[in-house]
């Protein structure tokens, strides 16, 4: 186990977090049973009341959850420097097998929660709560997200070993080792590139669309996830190289580093956020035939496929930018 | 967009106006959360300036530090175990060191003896720290008599006083000529402390520990980067271990802060009802007191910070020095580098706001939820 105030946090944001979420379930499952707005019951009156302080207490739960994703990579990336191997958060995630699953339910639990807060904020925009029982039955199945990544985490930092030897990210992410990150990596960056090209230009027509249209926010939401993973993946084959400098390095995480100007943020935050606004689009527009919703849909939607093409964009100046301003130059060999 | 930004500017404007008219509330629930983050942000910056200062000044120590071991303990190293090593490829020096301490029953203080190759002193010079210059009352000229290992007394010149910046490591320093390190503690010519490598590729060290394990079968290389992570889990363990004793005021805190923001005045009490009879919802009440909880959190946060970085970089940490550095009779007297880390801004934040944050929230709520007509009449 390490003593070290980062992980103490962290520790301390996620048993809170899901202890906040348990108390939210126990509320959910009472306004799923009893909820109804047309009884005056006193039942009613009382659940209505809670509901303000359940949704506050979920927002902050949220707020805190996003942040903590942001320290626990930050955190990775200063540890490396505690193991033996660990070159970047790369090493620090692959110390025992919780590492990963963790980051996987942290990133996972992102977007779930962007979703639920955008929900949040609709439904508290209709005078007559329609999207109650839809909230709170998407929570009750992010409790058993919350629960599990809590256990993960916990056990990812009490198993850690200092004396252990890991791997880092030049044997996970090289074309010659076997698994997914070996074939993301092993991708020709052409192609990637190429991908990413197109990927953007959709995702770009598709928000433009559906911000002009004020509907059909689903397009936005799958050409939106499509972009996620191509630019995912574009960064590990291609983008990174060009970060790096040097032909042959993949990480992902090395380019968090301050070596390399922190870039590495300002990909992941605007493809992160525009990721989840884009999703969250998907899940805003069907409501638009709800009478008391249908005229806050139409003024949030527009909102919510702008900032997501900004963020979008955003990513996007920021990759062409980073191989525009690179000295690594593979004419001839990859174009 | 700009009405939603105007609107959150006159709740603001109002909360500011409220706050200020329950200013002792206010101050008294500042104070405390100030402190709370003073104390907290004290430790980390402290801890993580100690750490950088460590890694610092390890940065130009030699990569491998080769040591004999004889019955589980480190004993001298004859000197043609530099000829055994022979040319092991990258690296690129090696040297034999004599170093070791001195107590001086003057001061009751052990002082680190050094023999010096690069200073060209003669035998009868020494090099002294500042912290010996200081306890002893020396400065360059005067001579300092010390014992030798037969109990004849050797008197060495100072002839330089060690330069203050490095005063962490000096502070108790003495660099002497090899020989006169010999005679006063009666070493064989054959024989050294240690032995240091020096290696270019950092990816080379492991390896060529490694050869040395074979070659010399008695001996432990200790590589720089086991001695920077040492430093590093040593310093965020110490770290951790202050941050979990003052949890215990964070938990007081927290109660502190529930209590204040449940125990409203009738006056207070009054407003809210007013404010719902002319028309406030409950979200909106509750939106205003978040404004409240932000108002003061930001400002202790901001205050609390730079009340600690004067106090780690100006004072030297006065209040928590023994507990983190450790002491010593010829401690050294040090500023420490001003360094700011954002995963401990973002640490602390989590450390005080959270908690604060959710110690209100209930409080909070109970009171927008008030009807008018109970409090009003």
């Amino acid at each position: 186990m390490m003593l070290n105030p980062a992980i103490l946090a962290l520790l301390m944001v996620s048993i809170l977090v899901s202890t906040m979420l348990l108390v939210a379930a126990t509320f959910a499952f009472r306004i799923l049973r009893h909820w109804d707005i047309q009884s005056g019951s006193e039942l009613q009156l009382r659940l209505e009341r809670r509901t303000y302080l359940v949704s506050t207490l979920l927002v902050w739960a949220f707020l805190f959850e996003f942040l903590s994703l942001l320290l626990f990579i930050y955190n990775a990336e200063a540890l490396s420097g505690q193991f033996v191997g660990a070159m970047c958060a790369t090493g620090v995630l692959n110390l025992n097998p919780w590492g990963w699953p963790t980051l996987f339910l942290k990133i996972t639990l992102f977007f779930v929660a962007a979703i639920w807060l955008l929900l949040n904020y609709l439904d508290n925009r209709g005078y007559d709560y329609p999207l109650i029982r839809f909230k709170y039955a998407l929570l009750l199945m992010a409790l058993p997200l919350v629960g599990a990544e809590t256990i993960l985490q916990w056990l990812h930092f009490t198993e850690m070993e200092p004396n252990l030897i890991t791997s880092c990210c030049g044997t996970l992410f090289s074309a010659d080792a076997q698994g997914v990150s070996a074939e993301v990596s092993g991708i020709a960056p052409a192609n990637s590139i190429l991908a990413l090209a197109i990927s953007g230009i959709v995702v770009i027509a598709a928000g433009v669309w559906v911000a002009l249209r004020g509907q059909s926010g689903w397009l936005l939401s799958i050409t939106g996830a499509a972009a996620f993973v191509i630019a995912l993946v574009a960064i590990i084959s291609s983008i990174s190289l060009y970060i790096y400098e040097h032909p042959h390095h993949h990480c992902p995480f090395c380019i968090l580093k301050q070596g390399h100007g922190y870039v590495g943020y300002f990909l992941y935050i605007p493809l992160f956020l525009a990721t989840a606004l884009s999703l969250g689009a998907g899940f805003v527009s069907p409501w638009r035939r709800i009478t008391s919703l249908s005229q806050t849909v139409a003024d949030v939607l527009p909102v919510i496929s702008w900032l997501a093409l900004f963020f979008f964009l955003q990513f996007y100046l920021t990759s062409a930018w980073s191989i525009w301003s690179s000295r690594l130059t593979m004419m001839e060999v990859w174009w | 967009m700009i009405t939603l930004l105007r609107k959150q500017r006159y709740f603001i404007d109002y909360t500011l106006g409220t706050m200020m008219r329950h200013k002792g509330k206010s101050l008294g629930l500042l104070s405390v959360y100030t402190m709370i983050i003073f104390m907290l942000a004290s430790v980390m910056l402290f801890s993580h300036a100690m750490r950088s200062e460590a890694v610092a000044l390890l940065a130009d120590s030699p990569e491998i530090v080769v040591q004999r071991i004889q019955a589980g303990r480190s004993v001298m190293v004859p000197a043609d175990y530099l000829q055994r090593i022979g040319k092991l490829r990258g690296v690129t020096e090696k040297r034999g060191r004599l170093w070791g301490y001195y107590y001086d029953p003057a001061v009751k203080a052990n002082y680190t003896v050094m023999a010096s190759e690069q200073d060209q002193l003669t035998i009868n010079d020494i090099v002294i720290g500042e912290g010996i210059g200081r306890t002893r009352g020396l400065s360059v000229g005067d001579y300092l008599t010390l014992r030798s290992h037969e109990g004849k007394a050797f008197s060495f010149r100072v002839s330089r006083l060690l330069e203050s910046e490095s005063e962490l490591i000096s502070s108790d320093l003495l660099l002497m000529n090899p020989q006169g390190y010999r005679q006063l503690f009666g070493i064989d010519e054959s024989l050294y402390t240690d032995l240091v490598l020096s290696v270019r590729n950092p990816r080379e060290i492991q390896k060529i520990a490694e050869k040395l394990t074979r070659l010399l079968p008695d001996s432990r290389p200790i590589l720089r980067s086991e001695i920077l992570r040492t430093y590093e889990s040593l310093f965020s363990w110490r770290q951790g271990v202050m941050l979990i004793l003052l949890l215990g005021s964070v938990l007081a805190f927290v109660i502190f802060a529930w209590d204040k923001a449940s125990g409203l005045s009738a006056e207070e009490r009054k407003e809210i009802g007013i404010l719902k009879a002319v028309g406030w919802e409950t979200g909106e009440v509750m939106r205003m007191k978040f404004w409240e909880g932000v108002i003061i959190s930001l400002m202790a946060f901001l205050i609390g910070y730079l009340a600690a970085y004067l106090h780690v970089f100006y004072t030297s940490a006065g209040l928590f020095e023994p507990v983190l550095k450790g002491w010593s009779v010829l401690y050294p007297s040090f500023q420490l580098t001003p360094s700011v880390d954002g995963l401990q801004l973002a640490t602390l934040f989590f450390f005080t706001v959270l908690p604060y944050t959710l110690a209100t929230i209930v409080p909070v709520w109970r009171t927008s939820i008030t009807d008018p007509d109970l409090v009003m009449r």
